[in-house]
């Protein structure tokens, strides 16, 4: 089973502050032992808000309402994130809990998810063959 | 945290910690049974202390630390029980390590690289480096793999009791072979290992199918961790890329209804994206270490092929004969030839192929194999030979032991009948 640790922002990050040499070691090391360990999927690090849009749909069926970054509100937004396949939700959280404090001062925090699988969403044929025309279009582009 | 929860916690910390445990151990005791009984016996001590005083900070460390001190006890005491035996003339000097800090130190990797090549020690037979390596390294209990293999649980405890005897009695060194004649060939059996667990999960649809994926997510997990400690070696990158191509079909090869799915038949919508990237990131990492393509990568680099295509049709059928050619000039067999032939006829045309099966038809080994028949008939449909191809299916039929395909080919050849008559 997969899941998903969800680093959140902070006003750092959001400032595009970069992490301590010490952090960066410390992160370092910690994915180290994730792939060592043979569970880590992917990992990855959000650019600040700043940067980014947000769009909304207040009125339903109505068009959307594009909002240009940055956002308030740092605990709410996502800074970065890892995705590890583990046999248990208790491996899961064992990890988690050895993941650095990712930013220190006061303002780290770490969320666990559990990710879902295809089939635990969607068994319609038509979703999946449209998801499978969306692939093919996006291969096309991709040797393009 | 309740009992309960406390005790799946210990479980999840020890299946995290137990390989690296056990092989920091043997690196201390040389005997990797002796260095399970340790690392066991600290799991014993801390499922019987934590749910008291709590799960310590550091588990892995607590657990580590346990272990060894019982570890150098148990040296201590040889060596008392060795100078007792010396002073009454015997002198053998059982534990050559002096310096017992030394041992404590080191590189996990390397003790973890170290076990893997005890583990698949060509002194045991396969099945025996199987179940010993989902044992030590994977730390499947006795009952997982017993499920896994579909067999009795004392089968395997006792394949796994006489295998570490067997590595004890043969003293087996705890090192990683040196020489690049000696890697490559000891390599060879770890990579076998692997895939043979690999295989075992990914083929069977019989049994109880859900302890199956098992078997390949740990090999998977396996060839992952042997691809970080020893990342100089190609073949390690083409295996990977070869399991996390083919894991990414795992949820299409089976129907609801529990039958096999061909390849060319599968949703290829439901093929996970993210293992095939990993897949052909793993390929990259094989590529650039500029050697020519073992088996492994080239079976992958097919696997690719496969995985990059959107439809059927869209696979670039050229590419695959080519690779198939290279494989079967690095490892030649009749059933990759058979593979062969039918990338040739999807690439070239089913005369093409049909050719290269009817000189198949003298290789005694494939006498009584049911595809050779069931891949002949195959081509003479598309050649419209309909008579002869009735024929061969039949011939299929009557080989196959699976129910389900005899019935498939039944069908088959009752087609080509139908097809006939029209």
């Amino acid at each position: 089973m997969r899941f998903m640790m969800i680093v959140k922002a902070t006003t750092d990050s959001e400032a595009g502050q970069p992490p301590s040499q010490e952090l960066i070691d410390a992160m370092q090391k910690y994915n180290e032992e994730l792939v060592k360990a043979g569970v880590l999927l992917a990992a990855d690090g959000l650019m600040p808000s700043s940067g980014g849009i947000r769009i909304s749909y207040p009125e339903p069926g109505g068009k959307p309402k594009i909002m240009d970054g940055p956002f308030t509100e740092a605990k709410e937004m996502i800074a970065g994130y890892t995705l590890i396949e583990v046999k248990s939700r208790e491996e899961a959280v064992e990890w988690a809990m050895r993941m650095p404090d990712p930013h220190g001062f006061g303002q780290g925090e770490i969320e666990l998810r559990q990710v879902y699988e295809m089939e635990d969403l969607v068994d319609n044929p038509e979703t999946l063959a449209k998801d499978a025309a969306l692939r093919e279009q996006l291969e096309a582009q991709r040797k393009a | 945290m309740s009992l309960h929860q406390t005790h799946r916690t210990i479980d999840a910390i020890w299946r995290m910690e137990s390989a690296k445990l056990i092989a920091a151990l043997t690196r201390i005791v040389r005997d990797v049974g002796v260095a399970e009984d340790l690392a066991q016996d600290a799991l014993v001590i801390a499922l019987d202390r934590w749910p008291e005083t709590g799960i310590p900070d550091n588990p892995a460390a607590w657990l580590m630390t346990t272990a060894k001190r019982r570890a150098i006890d148990g040296i201590r005491r040889n060596k008392l029980r060795d100078q007792k035996y010396a002073e009454i003339g015997h002198g053998a000097d059982l534990y050559t390590e002096d310096d017992i800090d030394s041992a404590l130190d080191g590189e996990i990797g390397d003790d973890l690289l170290r076990l893997i090549f005890m583990t698949c020690h060509p002194v045991l037979s396969q099945d025996a480096r199987v179940a010993l390596t989902l044992r030590l390294l994977c730390g499947l209990t006795t009952d997982e793999i017993a499920r896994s293999f579909l067999a009795a649980e004392t089968t395997i405890a006792q394949r796994i009791v006489r295998a570490k005897r067997t590595l004890s009695a043969a003293k087996v060194p705890f090192e990683v072979p040196v020489g690049k004649e000696l890697l490559r060939d000891r390599l060879s059996a770890v990579f076998e290992v692997i895939y043979l667990m690999f295989n075992e999960g990914y083929s069977a649809t019989s049994g109880e199918h859900w302890t199956r994926p098992l078997l390949c997510q740990e090999a998977l997990r396996l060839g992952r961790v042997l691809a970080e400690i020893a990342p100089r070696v190609p073949e390690i990158h083409g295996l990977v890329a070869l399991m996390e191509i083919q894991s990414s079909r795992m949820k299409t090869r089976v129907n609801a209804k529990g039958e096999p799915v061909l390849l060319m038949d599968q949703n290829r919508a439901k093929w996970d994206q993210l293992l095939i990237r990993r897949g052909l990131s793993a390929l990259e990492r094989c590529r650039k270490l500029g050697q020519p393509l073992g088996p492994y990568a080239l079976q992958a680099s097919i696997s690719a092929c496969h995985a990059q295509a959107a439809s059927v049709a869209e696979t670039d059928w050229i590419k695959i004969a080519a690779l198939y050619e290279a494989l079967s000039t690095v490892s030649p067999s009749p059933i990759v030839e058979l593979n062969r032939a039918v990338a040739i006829s999807m690439a070239f045309g089913p005369a093409f192929g049909l050719q290269i099966i009817d000189e198949l038809y003298a290789v005694p080994s494939l006498k009584e194999y049911h595809l050779l028949p069931s891949v002949r008939g195959d081509l003479l449909v598309k050649l419209g030979r309909y008579d002869e191809a009735r024929v061969e299916f039949e011939r299929a039929a009557a080989l196959t032991r699976n129910e389900r395909e005899r019935a498939l080919l039944w069908n088959r050849a009752a087609e080509c009948e139908f097809a006939q008559l029209n």
